[in-house]
């Protein structure tokens, strides 16, 4: 960890979970070759509370994708949590995203028709943990964001900020290294956005790394470092003072 | 992912939308009940048929002349002198004349078959009377205007009165009843119960047939049933000067035949059965393809919190399965009630219940689900997870 002295507010942090460099995402519309990403170097460190910011079309859904392996970019090397996974084939990616990272959509993404807890239980039950066991971390997990008077109510019975919190909890109840929040607030009405803030700021004083991904700046502004993304590049990359 | 957990998945899938579960289990369901009832019945005529050639008596020989031959025949006399002259393997000869005859009582008319034999024929082809009596040899020898009625007939032109000694007119001739025939089928117009028997003799001349074309013969015992064949047929040989203008068989030959016969329906009835449990999987596979679909955020959700490709392929093939399998048992259950009721009800042919094919229908049935079910399944699997989630 060589680079660590070198920039001065990253002094005394964890180890890097996320280290990407020299990456670039190019599609094909038709006949034209749009860069999505173009060469985008970043890391990020345990613990840290990162926002990813940038008008729609920058390139920032495409840098989520990359960050939470559901795609894989077209040139360049992305180490997660001390693994390369830009080569990595469609069920290695699957296994990433199994055991090393927490989603939190805009859209909560729940499924209908199950129950809160069987939700939360989702990600357990595709690493094959025992029914029992799985039953406990979820109701612990759901517990921690305030829902455990709510593990039987479906998605259709609960508001939409408790919807969140449900999708909170099933991004939490493997304990992921990164936990990554797609526009968590999006969907949601002022009061509850803010609830779901403070969850996940809280989520961060125990320990968590959080990635933001967000057009709000007010959003923005309650992480500790903001990454703004304009055309596919990284134009700023600051700590919040 | 372990089988069980995914099981209990496909069955909350199911559970959760049960009238589409419903219409998809119903081409199974049809299938696999169509098979057993074809199955069933098939085999229920077939074994009406073969207790029927069964009751006839386990001694019995016919012997059937094919060919026209006219200046070459044998006789019921040559054949009496040659089952008198082998009485240790030979015990009884009957002619036979068949015909279809018109019949009068009093105004009351009908069709009927008419059978021309001799007093041997009670024993031979175990054929009794319920009253009165049967043909007796002199019946025969004197040429009596005698008849023996069936029960269909009794009720039918008789309208249910007594026959014995009414006068019958077969053909226009009056004949008088000495005897109804036992009831071996029936008793229904058209069945072996619509009949009238009268003295071989008379018949020949009612029929005007000079030449008896059909014996039945009764060996000794069922071990000298082969012995008796083979002494028929050198002695028709000799008559005829060769072999293709007569056929001598017993029962066992005909209930061969008739066991391929049956074989070929059963399997004929089955084919067109199954042919409804494929369309069944199509139909499985129908709405398996709507449900993948439909489900493409489902899917994409799943993939996107860590599902393998493995995964959601077998998620989808048990919910297949699953569905084919409780089709299955629900068609193995409709299958029996309709031959209940059919089989049972008419009492037409009796209840059968073939294992084997209730077992196959099943199988295949779950393998339908499979073969079908893995199309749709692999089209979910390979879906892409970001465009699954885009999906609304």
């Amino acid at each position: 960890m060589a680079a660590q002295g070198n920039i001065p507010w990253m002094k005394g942090w964890g180890e890097r979970v996320i280290e990407i460099s020299n990456m670039c995402k190019k599609y094909t519309m038709g006949n034209n070759v749009v860069n999505a990403l173009n060469n985008i170097s970043l890391s990020i460190r345990q613990h840290e509370f990162v926002a990813i910011t940038g008008p729609s079309g920058s390139g920032k859904s495409t840098l989520m994708n990359m960050l939470g392996c559901l795609d894989t970019p077209t040139s360049g090397t992305y180490i997660l949590d001390g693994k390369e996974v830009s080569k990595l084939n469609d069920d290695e990616l699957a296994h990433i995203r199994n055991y090393k990272i927490g989603f939190i959509f805009q859209g909560f993404n729940l499924l209908q028709k199950l129950t809160a807890i069987e939700n939360v239980e989702l990600p357990l039950i595709y690493q094959g943990v025992h029914a029992k066991e799985r039953h406990k971390k979820a109701k612990a997990a759901l517990e921690s964001v305030g829902l455990g008077e709510r593990l039987d109510h479906k998605p259709s019975e609960l508001s939409g900020g408790q919807q969140q919190r449900v999708a909170i909890a099933r991004a939490l109840v493997s304990a992921p290294p990164i936990i990554l929040a797609d526009e968590p607030t999006g969907n949601l009405d002022t009061k509850s956005g803010v609830e779901i803030m403070k969850i996940l700021k809280e989520l961060h004083s125990k320990g968590n790394t959080i990635i933001l991904i967000t057009h709000d700046n007010n959003v923005a502004l309650q992480s500790q470092r903001i990454i703004r993304i304009q055309d596919g590049e990284v134009i700023e990359d600051r700590e919040v003072s | 992912m372990g089988f069980i957990q995914a099981y209990k998945m496909a069955i909350k899938s199911i559970l959760g939308n049960k009238g589409r579960s419903f219409l998809t289990m119903l081409g199974v369901i049809i299938g696999v009940g169509a098979v057993i009832a074809a199955v069933s019945f098939a085999q229920g005529s077939t074994k009406n048929i073969t207790d029927s050639v069964q009751g006839m008596g386990t001694n019995l020989i016919q012997i059937m002349i094919t060919g026209r031959n006219s200046n070459r025949n044998v006789t019921y006399s040559q054949l009496q002198k040659l089952a008198e002259e082998n009485s240790d393997i030979i015990s009884a000869i009957s002619p036979t004349i068949s015909s279809s005859v018109k019949v009068k009582v009093g105004n009351k008319t009908g069709d009927t078959t008419l059978l021309g034999t001799n007093a041997e024929y009670e024993s031979v082809k175990n054929m009794h009377v319920q009253r009165g009596r049967f043909l007796m040899s002199f019946d025969v020898d004197y040429m009596q205007k005698v008849a023996l009625v069936g029960t269909a007939l009794v009720s039918e032109v008789f309208e249910g009165s007594d026959p014995l000694g009414k006068t019958i007119k077969i053909n226009g001739q009056e004949f008088t009843v000495v005897g109804v025939l036992e009831e071996t089928d029936n008793g229904q117009d058209q069945s072996a119960d619509d009949t009238v028997v009268i003295p071989v003799t008379v018949a020949q001349r009612l029929t005007k047939n000079a030449v008896i074309r059909s014996f039945a013969v009764q060996a000794a015992t069922p071990e000298t049933v082969d012995a008796a064949m083979e002494k028929l047929n050198t002695f028709l040989t000799a008559i005829y000067k060769d072999t293709k203008t007569f056929r001598v068989f017993n029962q066992a030959q005909m209930l061969q035949t008739l066991s391929t016969v049956t074989g070929t329906m059963t399997f004929v009835l089955a084919g067109i059965a199954a042919i409804s449990l494929i369309v069944g999987g199509i139909g499985i596979m129908n709405i398996m393809l709507v449900s993948v679909t439909e489900r493409t955020r489902e899917i994409g959700i799943r993939k996107a919190i860590g599902a393998k490709r493995k995964s959601i392929l077998v998620q989808f093939l048990i919910e297949a399965l699953v569905v084919t399998g409780i089709g299955g048992i629900m068609g193995i259950l409709f299958g029996v009630a309709v031959v209940k009721i059919v089989a049972g009800g008419l009492k037409i042919i009796p209840e059968v219940y073939s294992i084997p094919w209730i077992v196959m229908s099943f199988v295949i049935s779950l393998a339908i689900g499979v073969v079908f079910g893995m199309f749709p399944a692999y089209k979910a699997a390979k879906l892409n997870p970001i465009e699954a989630l885009r999906f609304e």
